[in-house]
């Protein structure tokens, strides 16, 4: 515990510095939350496996290693990168715009958003914070809720580095918005606290594309957080694609607040990191909101990966479908926890949650958790879990088809990953998902 | 083409298959027939390959090569069909997309170009016919939602396409009504060829009014106890299993 408080003493001390090279230009209210969030945290400090909502996942490995901030060199690591470097991750040919980050900071080189139309804005957020502070007050301000949320509190603390993504009313953007967020190789740790927010006013429609990388077996924290606000009647699809690398720390909260009958999606795609936890939580505050949680996530070697979700029914009429499903080899491990609360205002609500685990061997492990709060009377509510290995008939009727063992599990893998990618409504995404699948799967091999 | 001698199998340790010896020439069509828990499911298992079937005695080759040494595969790819008694619902898996991963490893075994997806598609369009099974069928998920009937068809289908040299019926005419059993019958007959054995595993002698079988077995408690004719599942249909032991065994 000493030891876990002296490592958050770490992260006060270097907010002080911070905060000094922030200087007068900061708005008050952005001092003010920022102060609020490095003291909240300071009183908790990192969470222990003693805090319910970490309870199968030690964040040791983290508060062990001692991460830079990575302040300079901005400039230096992404000049040292083209748009080649990432192309694995780029949505290039089809996305109205692409920002690209390193460590945290917007790359002008590799970013480009002359595909936007009307007034959409797609910016990064520090140029935000000065040009137009009082625009992202009242969502900024508001968004954080800190009880257990350590990391986001951390988060909220170094506010800067990020994008904001804002879609003015009855805007309709037909091609995605993509966010990259590259960690660049370092000589030592570094961390960044990537902030994004998102906007969708009444009545416009976007699909936003986050995507998380890092060099091959490069050791870096990711601490991220992502403000959703999704207006009256608006429709916003938001897919997170974490491939980070193996070595990396990955922790990363979304937070939707949803109006009346609004419709938002969440597709979680996790592929890599040591240790991973994804927080999806949204509030449906207002009647007839709809809200789709997709996740899928794939771990193997003694990687961790923790998936929190938190559906909140606060208004009737609403209506929330989540499937999430692992695919687990190895020594990995995975946590699912999916929270749905259903308020005493919230009648006729319609929420549905599934989760499946495929184990691809003896040795990987789930701790898979529903957790119902329902206090109103007249809802429909459903969940299912389902823990599996890979069907031993199926496997052999492929066989005695011609298909080698290797082919036939992939093919089994794949059909179980399938209905979740299905899902995933921009195809040269889908196409590279695929292959990540594929890819991630053949390391295993 | 497939040549059995003295094969013994156990499966959970207790002993199924006692010792059979059997021989199947190319062209032609054998039936065996026998009570439940003789043993005849385990016979076309193990021939197949199916894990959890230990063989303790004996061998089995097709065309001279080791059938029991290779993976179940590598049987497949050499010719040999077992077309299934319960085929697996494999949801997810696109039946266009399997079928043809199955043909092509087969024509890459044997030295043969892989189709592309078109002259894929034409080849199975005409098979479905055959099988007068909807094409739909072909993007759907591999025996998902099928009826008993159209699993046993789908299963046919898959050999009308693979071409075996060896096909293995394991039971196919089980919950099949007459006209399903007809066209099934008419697929399996249209495929009776000089360079083709065909073995039909069954309990009842329904399917052997419409396939017309060269050889009959009877499998009884592990060991094959009597062959003949055609007459022979005429005769068996007549009086049941029951007598079958006390007759003088042709095959040994």
């Amino acid at each position: 515990m000493a030891r876990v408080a002296s490592r958050s003493e770490q992260y006060v001390t270097e907010f002080e510095r911070f905060a000094r090279t922030q200087g007068g230009s900061t708005p008050s209210w952005l001092g003010v939350l920022r102060q609020g969030a490095i003291e909240s945290f300071g009183n908790t400090g990192f969470p222990t496996t003693r805090d319910e909502e970490w309870r199968f996942t030690s964040v040791a490995p983290i508060t062990e290693t001692t991460f830079a901030r990575a302040q300079n060199g901005f400039d230096r690591a992404a000049a040292a990168l083209s748009r080649h470097d990432i192309a694995y991750v780029g949505l290039d040919r089809v996305s109205a715009a692409e920002l690209v980050f390193v460590n945290g900071r917007l790359a002008p080189s590799l970013s480009r958003t002359e595909g936007l139309t009307g007034s959409v804005l797609v910016r990064d957020l520090q140029s935000m914070l000065s040009s137009r502070p009082g625009a992202l007050e009242p969502f900024l301000s508001r968004a954080i809720e800190y009880q257990d949320q350590a990391f986001a509190a951390l988060n909220t603390a170094f506010l800067a580095d990020g994008a904001v993504v804002w879609m003015p009313a009855n805007a309709v953007l037909e091609t995605p918005i993509h966010l990259v967020f590259i960690s660049s190789p370092e000589a030592s740790p570094t961390v960044s606290h990537p902030r994004v927010l998102i906007v969708a006013e009444e009545n416009s429609q976007a699909r936003v594309v986050e995507t998380y990388a890092g060099p091959r077996g490069q050791v870096y924290f990711t601490n991220g957080v992502t403000d959703i606000f999704v207006g009256p009647a608006a429709m916003l699809d938001h897919y997170k694609i974490q491939q980070e690398s193996a070595a990396s720390f990955h922790v990363a909260r979304i937070q939707a607040r949803l109006r009346r009958g609004s419709q938002f999606t969440s597709h979680s795609l996790s592929f890599g990191g040591a240790l991973v936890r994804n927080d999806v939580a949204a509030v449906m505050e207002d009647e007839g909101a709809d809200c789709t949680l997709n996740g899928l996530y794939l771990a193997d070697g003694h990687r961790l990966v923790d998936n929190h979700t938190t559906i909140d029914h606060a208004r009737a009429h609403c209506t929330s479908h989540e499937i999430y499903k692992g695919i687990l080899a190895d020594r990995a491990r995975a946590v699912f926890n999916g929270k749905i609360v259903v308020r005493a205002d919230a009648q006729k609500t319609d929420a549905k949650q599934t989760n499946k685990a495929l184990l691809l061997s003896d040795d990987a492990l789930i701790n898979s958790k529903p957790q119902l709060e329902i206090f109103a009377n007249d809802v429909k509510c459903t969940h299912g879990a389902a823990v599996g290995q890979l069907d031993d008939d199926a496997i052999f009727y492929l066989r005695a088809r011609g298909i080698a063992l290797d082919e036939a599990r992939a093919m089994l893998i794949h059909a179980f990953a399938s209905d979740i990618l299905n899902r995933v409504r921009i195809d040269p995404l889908r196409a590279q998902l695929e292959e990540e699948l594929t890819e991630g799967l053949r390391l295993k091999a | 083409m497939l040549s059995i001698r003295n094969l013994h199998v156990s499966a959970n340790n207790k002993p199924i298959l006692k010792g059979v010896t059997l021989s199947v020439t190319s062209g032609e069509v054998h039936a065996i027939m026998g009570p439940n828990g003789s043993g005849k499911s385990t016979l076309a298992g193990a021939l197949a390959g199916r894990p959890g079937y230990d063989v303790t005695e004996g061998e089995a080759s097709f065309d001279g090569r080791n059938l029991l040494e290779m993976d179940p595969e590598e049987r497949a790819r050499e010719g040999l069909f077992m077309a299934f008694q319960y085929p697996v619902e494999i949801p997810g898996v696109n039946n266009a997309y399997f079928l043809k991963a199955a043909l092509n490893a087969a024509r890459k075994h044997r030295g043969e170009e892989e189709l592309d997806a078109m002259e894929f598609m034409a080849l199975v369009r005409d098979k479905a016919k055959l099988l007068q099974m909807d094409a739909t069928m072909l993007n759907r998920a591999v025996n998902e939602g099928f009826s008993g009937g159209e699993k046993k068809r789908n299963e046919i289908f898959q050999m009308a396409v693979l071409e075996p040299r060896l096909a293995i019926l394991d039971e196919t005419d089980s919950g099949l009504d007459i006209d399903a059993l007809k066209i099934v019958a008419s697929g399996v007959n249209s495929m009776r060829s000089p360079d083709r054995a065909i073995v039909i595993v069954t309990h009842y002698q329904r399917l052997l009014n419409y396939i017309v079988p060269d050889v009959v077995h009877v499998l009884v408690d592990g060991r094959i106890v009597r062959s003949g004719g055609k007459e022979l599942a005429l005769e068996l249909e007549d009086k049941g299993y029951g007598t079958a032991d006390v007759e003088p065994a042709v095959a040994r």
